[in-house]
């Protein structure tokens, strides 16, 4: 048994479950607020990072002023899309709106490779050190930074959610629209500002991936991965989105060990999180944290 | 209001102030093809508490949606008369917007957030303010309904009657200059409407809100309110003050129930109202 190679993957498993965290929190806080289940969520990750690296390569921006530009362009992003292609779908049936944001993963998806091209590109490097020592595991800085950015993002959210007043009217809106109205909250405005979030939060995902893996159509794969984290946490609990990224981060490194020390399957340990996808639905229908609701007698 | 019965002799109409909310003959039609208000007529005086009467289905629900702009999210529409407050005209206009102008429903059923905290529903309440007197609102509303500052838990967990505070609460911290209230006695304990009655009363006295109350309890409603209609299928077939309404054989009748000795059997009772209608 290798335990420094158990270590080092429980670590990147951490690392790489808070960025599905942070994906599977974007990916819910759509689903919560407008009841649409996002297929192009992955093509969040996968624009995103296009448009940072563009902005880093083509303009030879720094980083930081880069990253700014691009989680601007994501807001609007995000806004133009709820409210040309989603918003004429409200009240139609859920297929109707399912279609529609497959047939948007697969556009942005082909879009990307058109103008960027299928191949793999590198960002220019970002940090001075490219690995640091923790705990005597040798660790990329990217990857800290990561999930320096996942935490952050973690507690932005707990604080929106429970704190400011936009944060309580998207809650009240999931709840229940028309209460929502009641309480003078517009619910279209809503419906675009979780777009507007979930496009923003998904990007800077997209952007750590992208400077440790280089962009590529590989990227979209990340919202694929999402499922089995938000249906392990429960479709509609942020708080489960996060748990379940990085259970499935966890799993997925665990399944890496377990290959490369005994089984050696090759990588079958990528598609690990969804056999736990299928037990999860065996056992708990509705995730570790879906919504039983209060009912009073 | 040329079918309706005016009874007593102060109806709001007559004073010089126009009201702070006038509904003119409006028409609501739900789906394009159910009519459910047919003509319907109120005036609400700023500062008072008007009572609107009626059996089920009359349509008072209706009337305060169609006042919110609720109507749009459940397919109705206003498509006769207009509804105006404080002078401006209110048709047509989204019920987040009207929220701004300074009127509030509180929905029949409370329709309280049941999965934040009672806190959090207060706070939600104030969504429309951006002013810094929200957190000694908080303190108001507490100072009105003591026992919800105790309770920390879901709001969902509360009571019933603690769930109606709650739901008026959350309305106070808007501020409103017109409070809509549907059915605020809806399953709760005799002891409990008494209360909740109180509350609005001195809300009405202390604060100077205006209250438009609609109520099954027709009894409860006719002892906060200074005047009160009664409506019948999408119309308002009588109105006066509370207490002409209170001594109207009709409305004992129909609403207050008979008292002693001519007690009718509930079977007599609804003979007599099916040959004896207002329309």
């Amino acid at each position: 048994m290798d335990l420094t190679l158990l270590f080092q993957l429980t670590l990147n498993g951490l690392i790489v479950g808070a960025l599905y965290g942070v994906v599977a929190m974007s990916f819910v806080l759509i689903y919560k607020a407008s009841q649409v289940v996002n297929f192009a969520q992955g093509e969040f990750l996968l624009v995103g990072a296009w448009v940072c690296w563009w902005f880093l390569t083509e303009w030879q921006l720094p980083f930081w002023m880069g990253f700014l530009f691009t989680l601007a362009f994501m807001t609007v992003f995000g806004l133009v899309l709820q409210v040309v292609v989603l918003r004429p779908l409200i009240g139609e049936p859920v297929i109707s709106v399912i279609m529609a944001t497959i047939g948007l993963g697969i556009f942005f998806q082909a879009l990307m490779k058109w103008i960027f091209g299928v191949f793999a590109k590198p960002f220019p490097p970002i940090f001075a050190t490219e690995r640091v020592q923790v705990l005597g595991l040798d660790v990329q800085t990217v990857y800290l930074a990561s999930l320096a950015i996942s935490l952050l993002i973690m507690l932005g959210f707990a604080w929106f959610f429970t704190s400011s007043k936009h944060g309580l009217a998207m809650r009240a809106t999931a709840f229940d629209q028309q209460v929502a109205q009641s309480l003078g909250v517009s619910v279209p405005k809503v419906f675009a500002m979780s777009w507007a979030i979930s496009a923003v939060v998904s990007s800077v995902a997209g952007v750590v991936v992208g400077v440790v893996n280089g962009v590529s159509s590989a990227l979209s794969f990340y919202g694929i991965k999402v499922f089995p984290a938000v249906i392990l946490g429960g479709l509609d609990s942020i708080l489960g989105a996060v748990l379940g990224g990085v259970i499935i981060g966890l799993l997925e490194n665990w399944a890496h060990y377990l290959d490369s020390q005994w089984l050696n399957w090759g990588n079958m340990f990528q598609i690990a999180p969804f056999y736990a996808l299928v037990l999860i639905l065996l056992i708990k229908p509705y995730g570790l944290f879906g919504t039983r609701n209060i009912e009073r007698v | 209001m040329s079918e309706a019965a005016a009874l007593g002799s102060t109806a709001p109409q007559a004073t010089a102030e126009p009201p702070l909310l006038e509904v003119n003959n409006i028409e609501v039609v739900y789906n394009d093809v159910i009519l459910v208000l047919r003509g319907l007529s109120l005036a609400v005086p700023k500062g008072r508490i008007v009572a609107l009467l009626g059996a089920n289905g009359a349509g008072k629900s209706t009337t305060l949606k169609a006042i919110s702009g609720l109507l749009k999210s459940e397919e109705g529409e206003v498509t006769r008369g207009d509804i105006r407050f404080a002078g401006e005209r209110l048709n047509g206009i989204e019920a987040h917007r009207i929220v701004r102008k300074g009127i509030f429903q509180v929905m029949e059923g409370r329709r309280i957030v049941a999965d934040m905290t009672c806190l959090e529903n207060l706070r939600l309440g104030a969504f429309t303010r951006n002013d810094s007197g929200v957190k000694s609102d908080i303190e108001m509303v507490y100072s009105y309904f003591p026992r919800l500052k105790e309770r920390t838990g879901l709001a969902g967990y509360l009571s019933g009657g603690e769930q109606q505070m709650l739901a008026i609460g959350r309305a106070l911290m808007a501020r409103p200059k017109l409070i809509l209230m549907d059915e605020p006695s809806m399953g709760l304990s005799p002891l409990l409407v008494k209360e909740v009655f109180g509350i609005i009363r001195r809300l009405n006295e202390e604060l100077g809100i205006t209250i438009l109350l609609v109520e099954q309890n027709a009894r409860m409603a006719l002892s906060v309110a200074s005047f009160g209609y009664v409506m019948e299928q999408g119309k308002v077939v009588l109105d006066g003050t509370a207490e002409a309404l209170a001594n109207n054989e009709d409305v004992k009748e129909f609403y207050l129930g008979g008292h002693g000795a001519d007690r009718k059997s509930f079977r007599n009772l609804k003979s007599y109202k099916r040959r004896k209608r207002w329309l």
